[in-house]
């Protein structure tokens, strides 16, 4: 927003290189990056750009095998790449600090937080050990958590995602630095959660005149929060605009790519694809919900046994309620929905909402507590998960799940893993049989032949999503149950995965049940939309019904929340 | 707290249950006859026949089983045929033997294993790393006796500088009062010096030779297990908020890397308490390993169910203090319990 009086980091034909197995690779080749005092700057790039690496490199934490092998970084007048050990350790946490992706596994797990806080401010002499605690806990009343001085000694398990990253905040703004370098700091979290965390970030700093460098793969995340944006690919910078101008005119061809990808209102999902990719057969058209039922669920309840209250706590609680409902905790609290054939519908919701146990109870993994699953007119809620697996109604419902690397044997050769159904369930008999099956469904999903007989390992993103799809698709399933298919994946895979998606919807007459919770990546794909909010449907209706006229405050916190490009 | 771990002791009750039966029909189907044993070579029929009655052995195997179940229930583990004895008295002499032994062992062996494994995970592939290896992989493949042999060839038999490898006390110095059972302790306690620095002698050797056995795991993962969480992100933001390298490698890394290492500590101790025979025949040492390997020979059933059962329980306690310490170091395993 303002203009930048003097600068507070330069970084000039930075250079860095890694040693690995296969020699030198460059991750970041002659980077020029500079901030302003009081200035917001986004690094925007998709996995493997160097966006990382370069602020890691600005904090000298290279892991062992980086080096900075050209270049130079000045900070307020001290030259970072050549100042000693000592001198970087005083700016780090100090001077620069940074916020990290995955809050959770960024805070020591054994240690209360309040300590943490601590030995920041003892390391850089900004409090003494009398005065340390209430320095912890105004720290920690900084960033707006409530009750700071119990949450002192709180352990990170004991906090919710959002609150560690808060504490993270806390942490890396203790001494209050001059320049705080968030790397994906909302990551991971809820749409509310990741706007209240930005905002929070924003505001403090502001407060404290401080710079950030925001690095992100979110382009509307940058252009909501970031004065400039610097765009980078492959280790180089491809375009610094002011961010109100960069999207008004991007003049690289990555930053445009970049920007068809992001899915966004008012755009469909043909227009994700890259300019020069040839346009699918069928054209995105949404089918209208006229087909017969294939799902329905009735009065669906998951009750579990409340965990996780600590001893002392839990006993406590008992005294207090003397009801024996408060000893349960209902996950998905008497919900109702009907899927279609051919049809797509969202589950959307914040984490622990119960779009997950939902989706897991219609894959029949979880044994519902009480009501019904009727698929195709048989009731499978009453079926126990154990028997289910079995069964040959198994073949009909597949799921595709949120992690691609995680959801394959990394001992499984892609081709074994597409097999694995029909092993199971297939009924194909002989080697060729099954080979010639996974080439096709291979082909199907746009997979290479020739990767088939590659490991896990070995697969980019993008080629691993597709073998999860791939396996799922097998068995010619008639519901699809797609858990946050994309949501590990780079904008531009993911629009590429969307699209396929839809393709294969149409050629194979699948059901979707899309679980997710970007709206935006819905509002693409399905025809209705479900939100859910503890365990209960609060919005049911038409997809563009709902998102552009929600009629619950819920759908439109959940709305207001994502931060969009200004288009 | 006194609640679980009440918990934790009553679910140990099915294993001891079966390692009681399984010791006892083990020691039943072994070959060999002790009735025979102890009547000697010269005995007649009818004298085996004789002892074989008097050792009850001569009833069905259910009788035996329900007859030496009612003996135990009431804290008789049986009386020792080779030495006369009971199997309880034998037992607490011999137990804190081995037991200070190991105890000792294992405490010299992780002074100089955690450091050592730390300093090999910080300086990963320097020359340090490589000591370290080359160190803890000699001591490990070295069998005890071997080392053993050798401590008490240079350091008794060509320096003199340890006294003769002949049990817990030299000849000339007299036990202390029975309180612990670890000499040391009990020196200590009954404020003879003279003694304590004797069966100090007396255990430098056999110590240093199990330390040298157990140095390798205990470096080795501790080594492992702070490489790992050196590269997670929690150190990472340690370092990121400028912590000096002693608060991030003690404080941070290695509290989280113990978990591992106090199993290792654990699994080692329980191995080396029951199985050093070899340490304690070279050192003479009197201890319960190589009481319970001369009953086994001698076919003398009620010490070695005693000394398995003992073992067992051994084993259950050990578990328990393991399974406290993680809840000392981390909060979480707390909460599960």
């Amino acid at each position: 927003m303002t203009e930048s009086t003097s600068t507070l980091l330069d970084v000039k034909d930075l250079t860095v290189e890694f040693a690995t197995r296969r020699g030198i690779v460059r991750a970041v080749q002659n980077v020029d990056l500079t901030v302003g005092k009081g200035e917001t700057v986004g690094i925007v790039g998709e996995s493997g750009s160097g966006k990382s690496v370069t602020s890691y490199a600005v904090m000298r934490i290279l892991d062992r095998a980086g080096r900075i092998a050209d270049g130079a970084i000045t900070f307020s007048g001290i030259d970072v790449r050549n100042a000693s050990e000592s001198e970087v350790r005083d700016l780090r946490g100090r001077e620069i600090s940074m916020v990290f992706q995955n809050p959770r596994a960024a805070l020591n797990p054994i240690r209360k937080v309040g300590h943490q806080i601590e030995d920041v401010l003892l390391e850089h002499l900004q409090a003494s050990p009398q005065d340390a605690k209430v320095k912890a806990i105004e720290a920690l009343q900084k960033v707006r958590i409530a009750r700071p001085d119990e949450r002192y000694h709180a352990y990170p398990f004991e906090l919710s995602g959002g609150m560690c990253q808060r504490v993270v905040i806390a942490l890396a703004l203790a001494c209050r630095p001059q320049l705080l370098i968030a790397d994906e700091p909302t990551t991971g979290l809820d749409v509310t959660t990741q706007k209240a965390v930005m905002d929070l970030i924003v505001e403090l700093t502001r407060e404290n005149g401080m710079s950030t460098i925001l690095i992100t793969h979110d382009l509307g995340l940058a252009s909501a929060y970031c004065d400039r944006v610097v765009v980078m690919e492959k280790g180089k910078v491809v375009e610094t605009a002011k961010s109100a101008q960069i999207f008004k005119s991007p003049q690289h061809a990555y930053t445009r790519k970049l920007m068809r990808s992001t899915p966004r209102i008012g755009a469909n999902l043909r227009d994700l694809l890259p300019e020069d990719m040839p346009v699918p057969l069928t054209p995105a058209k949404k089918t209208a919900g006229g087909g017969a039922s294939l799902l329905s669920v009735s009065n669906l309840v998951k009750e579990y046994p409340r965990q996780g209250v600590g001893g002392t706590l839990a006993t406590l609680f008992r005294r207090k309620n003397e009801f024996p409902q408060s000893e349960v905790f209902r996950a998905v609290d008497g919900i109702s929905f009907e899927i279609k054939r051919g049809e797509s519908v969202g589950l959307v919701g914040e984490s622990g909402c119960g779009k997950s146990t939902t989706s897991m109870m219609v894959m029949r993994l979880l044994d519902a507590t009480s009501g019904h699953i009727t698929f195709d007119g048989e009731d499978i809620a009453a079926i126990p998960a154990k028997s289910f697996a079995g069964l040959p109604l198994r073949k009909r419902i597949q799921m595709v799940f949120q992690d691609p690397t995680d959801s394959l044997n990394p001992r499984f050769t892609a081709a074994r893993a597409i097999a694995d159904p029909i092993y199971r369930l297939g009924g194909l008999r002989g080697r060729d049989a099954v080979r010639a099956r996974c080439e096709e469904l291979a082909r199907q999903v746009g997979l290479p032949v020739e990767l088939l007989d590659r490991f896990p390992h070995q697969l980019s993103g993008g080629q691993k999503a597709r073998v999860g799809i791939a396996r799922a698709i097998a068995l010619k399933p008639e519901l699809v149950i797609l858990d946050e298919p994309t949501a590990a994946l780079d904008v531009s895979v993911q629009a590429v995965v969307l699209n396929l998606l839809e393709d294969l919807k149409h050629s194979l007459g699948m059901s979707y049940l899309f679980v997710s919770h970007d709206l935006n990546v819905v509002r693409l794909l399905c025809d209705r939309v479900i939100v859910m909010r503890a365990g209960k449907i609060v919005e049911e209706g038409e997809t563009e019904a709902v998102l552009s006229a929600p009629k619950t405050d819920y759908t439109r916190e959940l709305l207001a929340a994502i931060p969009h490009p200004p288009l | 707290m006194l609640r679980q771990i009440g918990k934790r002791l009553a679910t140990a009750i099915p294993s001891l249950i079966g390692v009681i039966i399984v010791t006892f029909l083990l020691t039943r189907v072994l070959p060999g006859d002790p009735a025979a044993y102890f009547a000697g070579p010269a005995a007649s029929p009818q004298a085996i026949e004789e002892i074989r009655k008097s050792l009850g052995l001569d009833k069905s195997l259910p009788e035996q089983f329900v007859r030496y179940v009612q003996d135990l229930s009431r804290g008789d583990f049986g009386k020792s045929l080779t030495t006369g004895q009971t199997v309880i008295i034998d037992i607490k002499t011999r137990l804190p033997a081995s037991a200070e032994l190991t105890l000792l062992g294992l405490i010299v062996s992780m002074l100089i294993a955690v450091p050592f494994g730390i300093l090999a995970a910080v300086k990963q592939g320097s020359i340090i790393d490589h000591a370290c290896r080359v160190i803890a992989t000699a001591g490990v493949s070295l069998p005890v006796f071997f080392t053993g042999l050798l401590l008490v060839y240079v350091f008794y038999f060509i320096l003199g500088w340890s006294p003769a490898p002949l049990g817990r006390l030299d000849a000339f110095a007299s036990a202390p009062k029975h309180v612990t059972g670890f000499y040391l302790i009990d020196s200590l306690l009954a404020g003879n010096l003279e003694s304590f620095r004797a069966s100090l002698a007396q255990l430098a050797l056999p110590t240093i030779t199990l330390a040298i056995f157990s140095l390798a795991p205990i470096t080795r993962m501790t080594r492992a297990s702070m490489l790992a969480v050196l590269s997670s992100d929690f150190v990472r933001t340690a370092r990121a908020s400028g912590l000096s390298p002693r608060t991030v490698i003690v404080t941070y890394a290695f509290r989280n890397a113990m978990l591992p290492v106090v199993t290792t500590l654990g699994m080692v101790f329980s191995f080396l308490l029951g199985a050093n025979v070899l340490v304690e025949k070279v050192f003479a040492w009197p201890g319960i390993g190589s009481y319970a390997i001369e009953a086994l020979i001698a076919s003398d059933f009620a010490p070695v169910q005693g000394f398995v059962l003992t073992m067992a329980i051994m084993y259950v306690l050990l578990n328990l203090t393991i399974d406290m310490l993680y809840g000392v170091i981390d909060p979480r395993v707390r909460l599960e319990g």
